[in-house]
């Protein structure tokens, strides 16, 4: 008992020098400067001179002054930003959900090769985004894009379409680069839930000859579902802060801006860094107040479990 | 029977390889695209006609590209130095120590992983401009610890967790120091783990964009996404694109050839971060 107990306080003891070093530079780089976007949200500071500046309260988010209404909250082209995100978020993790699940059930099947289908997964997740943005932009492009060729030579189209040229069609396009992109990285996971599941329910599902699409749906969609929940709280939260993609494919275009777009905008573009963080509070707080959901609508789930 | 298996195997092996046609088509296009200079860019085939090098010598030349390579290597190697160094030390307390404070920093620790990078943008221009890191490689270095110490911390505190208790005992009985345990004892046995999260790093921050794009302003300090990001040519209308294509496919091929080199590895690394975090 002793010298379990010498090695733990030795341990506690030495705890805190060894996790100082890295806390000091995660509080440099994530807190304070949290809480200095959250100040600057409630002042009128430009990025010009980032020392003199009144403080406003909640001017930057909604104010009426002179008859009309100001800050972020009434700001049309906020909301659309909001918008678009919600729906980007919302129809991209759905697609790539569902795809990623059927993708990975089609790998999972024991055939030889599929060490080189899984390598083949790895790649649109190993291009980086930037350069993904630019090859698509380029194979959607309305007069040489080798898509809309593709889709001309079949018949599908008469004309070129404008995939990205301020339409809907410019959010189906970057949903869909998301999509490509992403659905390998959830299948990954997906696959890597179905191969620990045990063989034996699946003979025993085919020696009682149950149809493949019930075993699907009575067996392997609920061993895999906390495999899935872990990918959809982590493709959400990195949905509703997509900058890279929007901001390389179309720009500061109305259709396509997310909040994130919005935000840097204002910022840098504007140089209003009171309006800009207060644009980057509400969206932290719009991430936070999701993630706060996701963990409470999850925390019956495992008690069920436990019991 | 026989036959019918046949045909299921079969449509498996046809839906495989639309999946992987999926997949890979566009950065075969985008490969054939880099070859192809002049008019020939623009015509929408499938395989390059007169493939030529013109598009990589130019991309080369008319732009500091190498310069970029060279910043991109130089802040994703410091990155993942630093964030191991620091995520080390910190796994192993994490790890293996039991201390007031310990879950509740974990957690805090991920939540920061969620953070959305704008939400930080304003703060963090602040903090370059006074040490006067502005359109300097550090001010990448120091911003991108906000997205890989949670991680590097996570992955390698779940690893140090699963290091058999008894050579630390064994160490102590000898009078070996936390240090010496850390950097003697541990760290050869982390080697693996080291590789996996390192690998996870580096990605990230060649990769990354927004931070990249904010704290750096001239052609020189540019890292490689935001080269690409900003190339232009003529006019608006006129974008170079064979030099983005060959821009695109050489920072791309390395990347790939090293994911695919480690592919078991990472794969493990981002299941374990994703299943345990």
């Amino acid at each position: 008992m002793s010298r379990r107990s010498a090695i733990d306080s030795a341990r506690a003891r030495s705890a805190w020098m060894f996790v100082a070093p890295m806390l000091i530079v995660l509080a440099l780089v994530a807190a304070w400067p949290l809480a200095r976007t959250i100040w600057f949200s409630m002042t009128n500071a430009t990025l010009v001179d980032l020392t003199t500046y009144d403080f406003i309260w909640f001017d930057n988010f909604v104010v009426h002054a002179e008859g009309r209404w100001y800050g972020i909250f009434t700001d049309p082209q906020w909301l659309r930003a909001l918008w678009n995100t919600l729906v980007f978020a919302a129809v991209s993790v759905s697609l790539e959900l569902v795809l990623g699940v059927i993708v990975a059930l089609i790998v999972n099947a024991a055939l030889p090769g599929r060490g080189l289908m899984r390598a083949a997964m790895l790649v649109p997740w190993a291009i980086p985004t930037v350069v993904s943005a630019k090859i698509w932009q380029w194979m959607l492009n309305d007069q040489f894009g080798v898509v809309n060729a593709m889709l001309e030579g079949a018949g599908f189209i008469d004309g070129p379409v404008a995939w990205l040229g301020g339409s809907s069609l410019a959010m189906v396009s970057i949903i869909m680069v998301d999509v490509w992109k992403t659905t390998p990285f959830v299948a990954l996971l997906v696959l890597a839930a179905l191969q620990t599941l045990p063989k034996e329910i699946y003979e025993a599902a085919k020696v009682d000859g149950i149809h493949p699409v019930k075993v699907f749906f009575k067996v392997t969609l609920p061993l895999i579902k906390p495999a899935l929940v872990v990918a959809v709280i982590f493709r959400l939260l990195d949905a509703m802060r997509m900058f890279d993609l929007v901001y390389v494919m179309t720009g500061s275009s109305e259709e396509t801006m997310t909040l994130s777009v919005f935000a840097r905008q204002a910022l840098v573009s504007f140089q209003d860094v009171g309006y800009g963080s207060a644009a980057s509070t509400g969206l932290f707080l719009i991430i936070a107040l999701i993630t706060v959901i996701y963990i409470m609508a999850l925390k019956p789930l495992g008690r069920e479990k436990a019991a | 029977m026989r036959g019918k298996r046949m045909l299921k195997t079969g449509g498996l092996i046809a839906l495989w390889i639309v999946v992987a046609l999926f997949l890979l088509f566009p950065f075969y296009y985008a490969v054939v695209s880099s070859f192809r200079e002049g008019s020939a860019i623009f015509e929408a085939s499938l395989w390059p006609a007169n493939p030529t090098f013109a598009n990589y010598e130019a991309v080369m030349t008319d732009q500091p590209f190498a310069k970029n390579i060279l910043n991109s290597l130089i802040v994703a190697f410091s990155v993942v130095v630093l964030s191991l160094g620091l995520a080390t030390f910190a796994s192993y307390a994490f790890g293996r120590a039991k201390f007031k404070g310990r879950r509740l920093l974990l957690y805090t620790i991920l939540g920061v992983s969620m953070f959305p990078q704008v939400a930080v943008l304003s703060g963090l221009f602040e903090i370059v401009r006074l040490f006067g890191l502005y359109n300097n490689l550090l001010s990448l270095v120091f911003s991108y610890m906000i997205f890989t110490l949670p991680f590097t911390v996570w992955v390698l505190t779940s690893f140090m967790r699963d290091l058999p208790v008894e050579i630390e005992e064994a160490a102590i009985m000898d009078g070996a120091s936390s240090w010496t345990i850390v950097t003697k004892v541990f760290l050869p046995l982390l080697a693996p783990a080291l590789v996996t999260t390192g690998l996870l790093a580096f990605i990230a921050a060649w990769n990354e964009f927004l931070f990249a794009l904010s704290f750096t302003l001239t052609n020189e300090q540019r890292t490689v996404p935001v080269a690409i990001a900003l190339i232009t040519g003529a006019s608006q209308y006129e974008l170079p694109w064979g030099n983005i294509m060959a821009a695109s496919v050489i920072v791309t091929v390395p990347l790939i050839v090293l994911v695919l080199f480690f592919q078991k590895k990472l794969v493990a690394g981002l299941t374990a971060g994703a299943v345990k975090g």
